[in-house]
């Protein structure tokens, strides 16, 4: 019982998680939206490996939870830098144009 | 510990993942700025990923997390990047013969799909001759425990082999053309920002900086 509950409760999140990556003004919203939404998929996989009583899937769980992170690390440094590998001078150029 | 969990419960979430699914991808279709479809198709990769856990392909999960998820949201936000930020207006319009074909395809395949076994038949043709003999020989053959690795990188390694010499061969492709396979990028910079206009003093620096860093890469080199 407790697991369905919990399982009702990580759908809901989605959904809002969803509809803010669909409103979402500004491109942060997404970002953030897309970032919050790995998260409830790696709760939702925990909480259904205990709901067909095989909670080996936690493995899985971890290692998406490492994918979501370095990915939305990914997408930031892409809008930051433009560039994956930035250079010096990429860096710099970019400090310029803020400053 | 013990689990009581009905399979119907397991079909409703599963219901769920499905309605999320569907209402992400014709949110694809609709949205115009395309960052936005970017970040709908992690979600939508994210989503289905799921939905392989739940239908026991933890493998093919993996892959469309790495892949969907991760790698191709960023090669999606560069190819943004490299064009434009939002998708040109469609022109509006019906087209009766398209829509036709599409329905008459769409009824054909779900009328054949009644013929198909039902989900998890011991007796389908998938688990009956090969499958069975997959998994009674696969713990004394390969010792591995996962079925499907033992098959990929076992009783198909060769084939798993070719695929990969395939995918590597196209990687090495794509980053020729680009151009990102040297140190320092390979490309000019320069395409990238086209907005980015210094004014006159600037730009001389910029220059005479860019100039120098060519020299110390050059003398690097």
């Amino acid at each position: 019982m407790m697991f369905i509950v919990a399982a009702i409760a990580i759908v809901v999140a989605m959904v809002l998680t969803l509809l803010r990556a669909i409103l979402g003004p500004t491109l942060y919203d997404r970002v953030l939206a897309g970032n919050s939404f790995g998260t409830k998929t790696v709760l939702l996989l925990g909480i259904m490996g205990y709901m067909t009583g095989r909670p080996d899937f936690l493995d899985i769980a971890l290692l998406y939870a490492l994918i979501n992170f370095a990915g939305t690390i990914a997408i930031l440094k892409f809008f930051r830098y433009r560039d994956l590998s930035p250079t010096m001078q990429d860096v710099r150029k970019q400090e310029g144009e803020g400053a | 510990m013990e689990y009581h969990t009905e399979p119907t419960q397991i079909v409703v979430l599963n219901l769920a993942i499905l309605t999320l699914l569907l209402v992400t991808a014709i949110t694809m279709v609709r949205v115009r700025r395309l960052f936005a479809v970017v970040m709908l198709s992690g979600i939508y990769s994210l989503l289905s990923a799921l939905f392989f856990v739940s239908l026991d392909a933890v493998d093919v999960a993996f892959t469309e997390a790495a892949v969907g998820a991760g790698i191709s949201t960023v090669l999606m936000l560069s190819g943004m990047l490299l064009t434009a930020r939002r998708e040109k207006p469609v022109v509006p319009g019906h087209r009766p013969l398209a829509l036709f074909v599409c329905v008459i395809t769409g009824s054909v395949l779900i009328w054949a799909s009644t013929d198909m076994p039902a989900f998890g038949d011991p007796e389908a043709p998938a688990n009956a001759y090969v499958g069975k003999m997959f998994i009674e020989r696969t713990p004394s053959d390969v010792e591995v425990p996962n079925l499907v690795t033992a098959v990929l990188a076992s009783y198909r390694g060769f084939d798993t082999l070719g695929e990969v010499l395939v995918i590597f061969t196209a990687g090495v492709g794509v980053m020729l053309l680009l151009g990102s396979g040297s140190i320092r990028g390979g490309r000019k910079r320069q395409d990238i920002l086209p907005q980015v206009e210094p004014a006159t003093d600037q730009k001389a620096s910029l220059d005479a900086g860019q100039k120098t860093a060519s020299a110390q890469d050059g003398g690097a080199s």
